[in-house]
């Protein structure tokens, strides 16, 4: 009972990650129609960022900040010079663009930092807190880290009104013109948010999978079933997705499939979604008299 | 007449390759309501499209005597000139009052912004009714005041409507043109209306250009054109 429990809860805390993952893919989504497949690559440079930032001598929390703002900005400058020009050739120029953004952070981190595996520092103490052996502090606090930034994004475009004007671009560019709001700008801002989350995710997960440029390939895997289990669309869906197949992978790895095949799960995720309900769990229906 | 508002000389307008006005002038004046009528396919919704900078243009456009032709279609928006566009524009997902909330986005006084909220609840009380319901569930009669409150949270100084009448019962047609009426004379918004419904604009609005083909073939006083029997059988059906 206790090694099920332990499952669960660590599939808990790496579904946090995946749910981050997977609701910047949302946003970008949500925000232009198109999956950024650079997405983890993006957060994969970011981490490394921040272990050069803490090599440096920076402590852990400055590094950390440090980077979500400089991937902030990295997201905004990527969109203005790379993707604005392809923002209306048709989808296909936007995924190969992506996959381009990819392949150029892989090789980049591999150049510049090496391919060799590295060990990234976690911020919360290496023990268990309670004396239990379901969590440990790294596996409570990324999940307390993942679920503050969701609640900040959530407030953020809930409650502001650049958070509505960034909902209003992506549904109905032309009326959001209309009313004054900087289109173009709003996308470049989406983009600088999902690098930050991004970010966030890669220096969580990083302790537990080590840092290596490709690191997070099999996290994008991850978080796109996520998004799709829970509705490409829908941001929520995104979240509860990322935490289903957190923990669909870690007790499927511990008495199904066995580890060297849990991504198998992530696949069988994708596709089952794909043939039962496209829609995903949340996906979105728009209701509209007509 | 008082100083024109709006200055269109000499403008061009096309989609793509397809040019749709040919050398366009007319003029609004200060706190009046004109209308644009015309047959279809005259290019009355492109005229507005063109003053909005949403079709590429060629030509003079002056917005009280500065140029605004070849301006973002956002930084027109901010020189307080507001489109309730073809087919309404909605934000269908967010609420009736996020759409309005929106209308307001370039405004930084947030006190008169909550007072405006009142005043379009009070043109329109039945979207204080559904205040909170997703707009994509209004009836197009609702959807319709919802768009004109939207364009008039941004405080314009020229309301640009294109078919307000589109596709509603002659009583919610009725219904919106006396609010537009009442809209323009106290809210001190001058107002340039596109109607394919000639008998209701003309009765509306103050000053009339009929457009035809691209161009603009007369102007005048709307009573002028009311009463000219051959421009009502040629142009309007009337």
């Amino acid at each position: 009972m206790d090694a099920l429990l332990h499952q669960v809860f660590s599939g808990l805390a790496t579904g946090g990650i995946y749910a981050s993952v997977a609701l910047a893919l949302v946003m970008i989504y949500n925000a232009t129609n198109h999956i950024n497949f650079a997405q983890g690559e993006m957060a994969m440079f970011a981490t490394y960022v921040a272990w050069s930032l803490i090599e440096g001598g920076l402590p852990y929390w400055a590094a950390f900040s440090v980077t979500v703002g400089l991937a902030f900005l990295g997201g905004v400058v990527l969109e203005r010079v790379v993707i604005r020009p392809v923002e209306n050739a048709p989808g296909l120029s936007a995924v190969i663009v992506s996959i381009g953004i990819l392949v150029i952070f892989n090789s980049l981190a591999g150049w510049w930092f090496s391919y060799t595996t590295r060990s990234f520092p976690s911020p919360f103490p290496d023990s268990r807190p309670f004396g239990s052996s379901l969590l440990s502090y790294h596996e409570l606090g990324s999940m307390g880290v993942t679920l503050a930034m969701l609640v900040a994004i959530y407030s953020f475009f809930r409650f502001t009104s650049l958070g509505l004007a960034m909902r209003a671009a992506a549904q109905n560019p032309v009326s959001s013109r209309l009313v004054g709001i900087r289109v173009g700008w709003m996308l470049a801002l989406g983009w600088g948010l999902a690098a930050a989350i991004g970010a966030v995710a890669g220096m969580m997960v990083a302790p537990i999978v080590f840092l290596d440029p490709n690191m997070m390939g099999g996290i994008l895997v991850y978080a796109f079933a996520a998004a799709l289990l829970g509705g490409i669309n829908n941001p929520w869906g995104a979240v509860v997705g990322g935490f289903i197949i957190g923990v669909l992978e870690n007790l499927a790895g511990a008495y199904v499939v066995g580890t060297e095949l849990k991504l198998t799960v992530a696949l069988v995720a994708i596709i089952g979604t794909l043939v039962v309900k496209p829609d995903g769990l949340l996906g979105k229906t728009v209701v509209s008299r007509v | 007449m008082s100083e024109a508002l709006l200055t269109v000389a000499g403008l061009d307008a096309f989609y793509g390759p397809t040019q749709v006005l040919h050398g366009c002038g007319f003029t609004v004046p200060e706190s009046g309501i004109t209308a644009l009528l015309g047959p279809n396919g005259a290019g009355k919704t492109t005229a507005l499209r063109a003053i909005c900078g949403m079709v590429r243009t060629r030509g003079d456009i002056r917005f009280q005597g500065k140029p605004i032709g070849g301006l973002k279609t956002e930084s027109i928006a901010r020189q307080g000139i507001a489109h309730v566009p073809d087919g309404r524009g909605t934000f269908l997902e967010l609420t009736v009052e996020e759409n309005l909330r929106l209308g307001a986005y370039i405004r930084r006084d947030s006190r008169t912004v909550s007072t405006d909220f009142e005043r379009m609840y009070g043109y329109f009380p039945r979207l204080k009714e559904r205040r909170r319901q997703q707009a994509g569930t209004l009836s197009g009669g609702e959807q319709q005041m919802l768009a004109i409150g939207r364009a008039l949270m941004l405080r314009p100084k020229l309301l640009l409507l294109d078919e307000p009448s589109f596709g509603l019962a002659p009583l919610v047609v009725r219904e919106i043109f006396e609010i537009m009426r009442a809209i323009n004379r106290d809210e001190n918004v001058s107002i340039l209306l596109v109607e394919q419904n000639a008998a209701l604009a003309l009765d509306l609005a103050d000053t009339t250009h009929l457009l035809e083909t691209g161009r603009v073939v007369m102007s005048g006083r709307s009573e002028t054109v009311r009463n000219d029997e051959a421009i009502r059988r040629a142009y309007l059906g009337l």
